[in-house]
């Protein structure tokens, strides 16, 4: 597989997405928790550019915010704080949080989501044509009588062929790399510029997901499309962008290039993740996982570091300080710790 | 990773057969498949989505679905043979002596019953205690497995998904068994949690010489679980042997596609391979080779007759006409 070794200043002065202490905030019910005003900070004010053309990876332990980061980037969700601003090339950048009416719809049409589980986020009463034309109906974006021509053309290019033999078939009828494909095709029908794509390979087996990956890198290359890539599979970030960021408790603690994220963490969540990461080989050792405790919540998090808890060299610096800023170290990559 | 090869084996499965009856025919999920696993020894079994590994640790617990019926075949565990029992009959055996912890945990506890009242129900079905020591026990397994003893009175909503899976856990072992079947039971989870389950099963398995068979299909875990792994293909065990030597020597070509299909975020950057084809349909099964439809090595004899057994050494063997050099 071809990997782009294109880092953000190669690609183009301006970014394609340029994201700006965005927030996310759940309100939570007070009764539950016998707290009033109390609110899970999903994500908690996040800065981070996407290049054109670039596949940027967002990784993470589960429910550390990731899908919802997706979500506020193709506005299937409200940010509570912070801006977007969508530069597709065509004049000014848009700040798409504000959009509404047809600015909103004209912005869909560029930027669509692949959901992260293909069973459910496929409608069981659909057939796949139904669900891989939906978004051309919704966008008017071509006369009807062309849509089986052209959902036609797309399952071909996502590798479902012959076409015929799956257009009219149910989701329960195909296999789960197969639905995924169907997903990918609905994403990229309307040939968007920016696709979020949340796990799109994590419910499929190994051989499948080889054939999954290739697909969306060449699509990528063909159609012009960037990528945001949630994954929390470190090996298949490695593989698909070209740079990464680390996500805990809805904040980036280490973003950079992949190669030198992944082969020099400086964080120490950063390097607990991949000191989990098991080792395909039955003679290798793994050194310990060094980080302590349960999995943190991020209802109302202590105006500290966000690992403080778990972090295996935390001090009273980190203790009495607000959560740290990223800053550059190591091999390029910027770190959000004291101590890194 | 010791061999345990000369021990008595826990478990001795021999040409058993499983189908699931449909409205089309019969899936044909399980099919001639032999295999031991000694005490203390932990075995891998491992293949994509659909090949039939669960199917084939439901048929060990005999768990079967209304549609699943053992077609032939024998499981001796410690050498009673569980395939006639009746449910009765299976009732002393399963739990007590084999257990399991299902793919999706997060459906095997009732959501109308506290995970701690559904732990002490299973210990009291077979073990005598009292109410007092069950509790003792139960609060001995929350911890065993990382869980805050503060969530034994708690409902199964109330848990996380990695929680749930780690109850599973606690709840299989609560009789102590000689053989733990794991399916899945960390796919759901992030990498962190997966590793403190991993380690959390192994010390439990040494620390009871309890025999395992784990099953996944991520290469990496099974590397560091299982001292032999099972590879299963289309209801068929194709390959076996010590994890050293499947990961070094694979004779089947499935297992060496199986193999570098894995990317590493460690090692070198390699080209992932990839299968061609469609996964098999096994209602009707290819002929001879189950494999040859996608295989690169396939020749004439592949689609007309069954493989052979193919012996590498002693301990590693596969199902194939053209094995690869071992
Ligand atoms: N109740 C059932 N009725 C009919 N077919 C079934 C039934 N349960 C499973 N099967 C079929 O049996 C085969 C083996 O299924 P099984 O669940 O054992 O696969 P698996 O290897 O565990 O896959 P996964 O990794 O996806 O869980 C599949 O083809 C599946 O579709
Ligand atoms: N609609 C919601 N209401 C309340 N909390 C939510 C909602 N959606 C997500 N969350 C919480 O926000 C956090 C981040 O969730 P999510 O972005 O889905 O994580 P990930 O995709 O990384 O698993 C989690 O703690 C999750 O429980
Ligand atoms: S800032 Fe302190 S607590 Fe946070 S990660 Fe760094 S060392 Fe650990
Ligand atoms: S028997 Fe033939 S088709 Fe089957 S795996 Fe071996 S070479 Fe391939
Ligand atoms: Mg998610
Ligand atoms: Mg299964």
């Amino acid at each position: 597989m071809a990997v782009a070794d294109t880092g953000v200043t190669e690609v183009g002065t301006r970014p394609l997405i340029k994201v700006e202490g965005l927030e996310k905030r759940f309100p939570v019910a007070s009764h539950w928790f016998r707290r009033s005003h109390s609110s899970v900070h999903a994500v908690d004010g996040i800065s981070f550019e996407l290049a054109r053309g670039e596949s940027f990876g967002l990784v993470g332990e589960s429910g550390c915010g990731k899908t919802t980061t997706g979500r506020l980037l193709v506005r299937l969700a409200e940010p509570t704080g912070g801006h977007v601003l969508f530069d597709d090339g065509e004049g000014a950048a848009t700040d798409i949080t504000t959009l509404r009416g047809e600015e909103l719809k004209s912005f869909r049409r560029k930027a669509q989501m692949i959901f992260q589980d293909p069973y459910e986020s496929l409608n069981p009463r659909r057939t796949i044509f139904d669900t891989v034309a939906e978004p051309l109906k919704v966008q008017d974006a071509c006369p009807p009588l062309e849509r089986l021509d052209r959902v036609s053309r797309m399952l071909e290019m996502v590798g479902l062929s012959p076409p015929a033999t799956y257009l009219f078939r149910y989701p329960h009828e195909l296999s789960g790399g197969q639905r995924q494909r169907v997903a990918i095709a609905r994403a990229l029908i309307i040939e968007p510029i920016f696709v979020v794509a949340d796990e799109p390979t994590s419910m499929l087996d190994v051989s499948i997901r080889t054939g999954v990956m290739n697909l969306m890198e060449s699509l990528a290359e063909r159609l012009g499309i960037s990528y945001l890539y949630i994954t929390h599979d470190l090996a298949v970030a490695r593989y698909m962008c070209s740079r990464i960021a680390v996500m805990y408790l809805g904040k980036i603690v280490e973003m950079g290039d992949t190669e030198a994220v992944l082969q020099h963490p400086k964080h120490p969540y950063t390097q607990a993740l991949l000191s989990a990461v098991p080792i395909p080989d039955p003679t290798a050792t793994r050194a310990p996982v060094q980080i302590t405790g349960g999995v943190a919540t991020p209802l109302d998090p202590p105006p500290r570091c966000r690992f403080y808890s778990r972090c295996p060299i935390a001090d009273d610096f980190c203790r009495d300080n607000p959560h740290p800023p990223l800053e550059t170290k190591g091999d390029g990559q910027r770190v959000a710790c004291y101590n890194a | 990773m010791s061999n345990q090869s000369t021990s008595a084996p826990v478990l001795r499965v021999e040409d058993l057969g499983m189908y699931y009856g449909t409205r089309s025919g019969d899936v044909k999920a399980v099919d001639g498949v032999s295999f031991a696993v000694g005490r203390g020894e932990s075995v891998g079994l491992v293949g994509e989505s659909g090949c039939g590994k669960s199917s084939i640790a439901m048929t060990l617990l005999k768990l079967l679905p209304e549609n699943g019926r053992i077609v032939g075949g024998k499981i001796l565990l410690d050498g009673t043979d569980l395939a006639p029992l009746s449910e009765d009959q299976m009732r002393t055996h399963r739990w007590n002596r084999i257990a399991m912890v299902f793919q999706a945990a997060m459906n095997s506890f009732n959501p109308v019953y506290t995970v701690g009242d559904q732990i002490i129900e299973a210990l009291e079905v077979h073990i005598e205690t009292s109410p007092d020591v069950s509790m003792e026990r139960v609060r001995e397994l929350f911890e065993l497995v990382s869980l805050d003893p503060g969530f034994i009175g708690r409902y199964p909503h109330e848990y996380s998904g990695g929680m749930k899976q780690r109850a599973g856990i606690a709840m299989a072992l609560a009789c102590e068994p000689d053989l733990l079947i794991a399916d899945e039971p960390t796919t759901a989870l992030d990498v962190i949690v997966q590793d403190r389950i991993l380690k959390e099963l192994r010390d439990v398995q040494q620390a009871l010489n309890m025999s395992l068979i784990y099953i996944s299909h991520d290469m990496a875990v099974i590397a560091e679980v299982s001292h032999t792994v099972g590879v299963m293909y289309a209801g068929r065990i194709v390959e076996w042997g010590e994890t050293v030597d499947i990961f070094r020597n694979p004779m089947h070509p499935y297992t060496q596609t199986l193999m570098s299909a894995f990317p590493s975020v460690t090692g070198p950057k390699h080209e992932l391979a990839m299968l061609g084809g469609e996964p098999p349909n096994l209602l009707n099964p290819p002929s001879g080779c189950r494999f040859h439809p996608r295989c690169p090595y396939a020749t004439d004899v592949c689609k007309s007759a069954e493989p052979p057994r193919v012996e590498g050494s002693d301990t590693h063997w596969a199902a194939c006409w053209h094995p690869l050099e071992a």
